[in-house]
């Protein structure tokens, strides 16, 4: 079943004609996987799904982003224009570099996003902490340290720390821009398991720079290059059987 | 090593600590006009410090004895007025000129922001005696709205650089969590930014507490404390100078000093207070 949909999608920045006419489907409850060299679109891509674009001024977006058929760039049946603030809520993202909030206690961190949505009972929010920090295997770390800062924690226990931050406002799709870049093999590879135990509840769309993860966690991979859609399918398929020749020098790393 | 590799490794050693030597005695030379008024200040003025020096009416020229009490009060009275006036409308100032910072009303802002940083106190002194003293005679709000005026553009600049700073992969986060655009500059963007913010609150304060021109224009100085916001009022700043334009140079001068040093001293109490106030929440 699609999740999301991207149709016709051109992305400009002031002149610079960035991504060119994407078509792709996010399959729900997937890992769905964005590779290609540096500077193909992949993060443009990966931004326009839960419009943070909207932020430059210069930037222009022209296409259809739908999600459950409801397009998240405008104008649903009612042509009523839809606010991106909740967009965002139902499409969080996970950023390249860690970003947890440095005025901020882990504690206030994980329910950052949440007090918006009116829970202030102190035993809920306790509640809910516990559980996103179990979710994202970071609780036995840090359970003794809730009211430490977020940036006191390592690179890849900030980053998960950020993940629980994004799954607290329970959106339905997670947006993940090359989140293990910044990060060692151990951290990683939480990481990674992380994913895998996400798709049962969430759709995830990562961004990586490292075909090998691609190949572990992805259901479904897409290779973008200068900014056109090359080739998307199964991660099997194209890893294994790619269509077209450019996927194969990439992937076989004759280039990129 | 050959001789000649010796000796450009020798030219260059004596090069960079021909440099480093400029730049100390440059250092130097920039801090003897500091330390001497400190000195100067200190010397001369703590020995006049005493309880009643601090809390007794300032007494006529050539008068010995008497203190500078109405001085410290009016002093407090008017940057608190300059604050409650120049804070708010500078922070959120500030904060617009960062947030919209390709709207065209921010640049003419900006600009405008900048000619007012630079216009000479007397100026704003003598805007505030027409629109306030020539209308209501000698007051403190006048005076509070003077100093206000000159906090404005450098709280404004101070917000405005520090709000800036704040990494955008902060803001984009909390947009992220579809927090609202006004909510992240409440809860993230400006806390972020405390610090850059308070630190330029303080250096406004510091930098009107000893202004003078716009005070003898709007508050013009008494002998008395402060009894109605609608009478001339003391300031330190114009007690220092009062004091030190008096013929009897052993009465009244030994008062100047002992005003500089309390003045100095104040600046320096608020500096210590909002760090100590501002200090990191979280120990790294």
């Amino acid at each position: 079943m699609n999740k999301i949909q991207v149709e016709n999608l051109n992305v400009w920045f002031s002149n610079k004609h960035v991504l060119n006419d994407i078509n792709l489907n996010i399959e729900k409850n997937k890992v769905t996987a964005i590779i290609g060299p540096s500077g193909c679109g992949k993060t443009t891509l990966i931004r326009s799904m839960n419009r943070m674009h909207d932020l430059l001024p210069d930037a222009k977006v022209i296409g259809s982003i739908t999600m459950d058929n409801y397009n998240i760039y405008g104008n649903n049946n009612k042509n009523k224009s839809i606010d991106s603030v909740l967009v965002r809520r139902k499409i969080g993202m996970v950023f390249q570099k860690p970003n947890p909030f440095p005025t901020m206690s882990i504690f206030d961190n994980v329910i950052a996003g949440l007090k918006l949505k009116g829970i202030s009972n102190k035993k809920d929010l306790k509640n809910l902490v516990q559980k996103y920090l179990k979710l994202t295997n970071l609780w036995d770390e840090v359970k003794e340290d809730l009211d430490k800062s977020g940036i006191s924690l390592s690179g890849g226990q900030q980053q998960r720390l950020c993940i629980a931050r994004a799954l607290a406002v329970e959106p339905e799709v997670i947006l993940m821009d090359e989140p293990c870049s910044a990060l060692d093999p151990i951290a990683t590879g939480k990481i990674e398991n992380l994913i895998n135990e996400l798709k049962k509840e969430y759709t995830v769309v990562i961004v990586t720079h490292n075909m090998q993860q691609a190949a572990r966690i992805a259901d479904f991979t897409c290779f973008i290059y200068l900014g056109e859609l090359i080739e998307f399918g199964k991660t099997t398929q194209i890893f294994e059987n790619p269509q077209n020749q450019l996927t194969e020098n990439y992937i076989t790393g004759r280039f990129g | 090593m050959n001789i000649s590799e010796e000796r450009r490794f020798k030219i260059r050693n004596f090069k960079n600590h021909l440099m480093i030597s400029l730049c100390l005695i440059a250092l130097l030379i920039g801090l003897i006009p500091l330390i001497s008024i400190l000195f100067e200040v200190i010397t001369k003025g703590i020995s006049q410090i005493n309880f009643d020096f601090l809390t007794q009416e300032i007494y006529p020229l050539g008068q010995p004895g008497g203190g500078i009490g109405p001085a410290i009060q009016g002093t407090f009275i008017v940057i608190l007025i300059a604050c409650l006036i120049g804070i708010p409308i500078g922070v959120f100032s500030g904060i617009y000129l960062a947030e919209y910072p390709y709207s065209k009303m921010t640049f003419i802002a900006g600009f405008l922001n900048d000619i007012l940083s630079n216009m000479p106190s007397i100026v704003i002194g003598i805007f505030a005696w027409i629109l306030i003293v020539s209308v209501t005679g000698w007051s403190i709000l006048a005076g509070g709205f003077a100093l206000g005026i000159m906090m404005l553009p450098l709280i404004t600049k101070a917000t405005e650089e520090s709000i800036k700073i704040v990494p955008t992969n902060l803001r984009e986060a909390a947009l992220a969590l579809g927090i609202p655009n006004w909510k992240t500059t409440l809860t993230i963007t400006v806390p972020t930014a405390k610090k850059g913010i308070i630190t330029g609150i303080l250096l406004a304060i510091s930098r009107v507490a000893g202004e003078t021109a716009p005070l003898l224009l709007t508050i013009l100085g008494s002998r008395f404390f402060l009894t109605s916001f609608f009478e001339p009022t003391a300031a330190l700043p114009l007690t220092i100078f009062n004091s030190s334009q008096s013929p009897f140079k052993y009465i009244d001068w030994p008062k100047a000093w002992g005003a500089s040093f309390v003045l100095i001293f104040l600046v320096l109490i608020i500096n210590v207070a909002v760090r100590l106030l501002t200090r990191e929440k979280f120990k790294k």
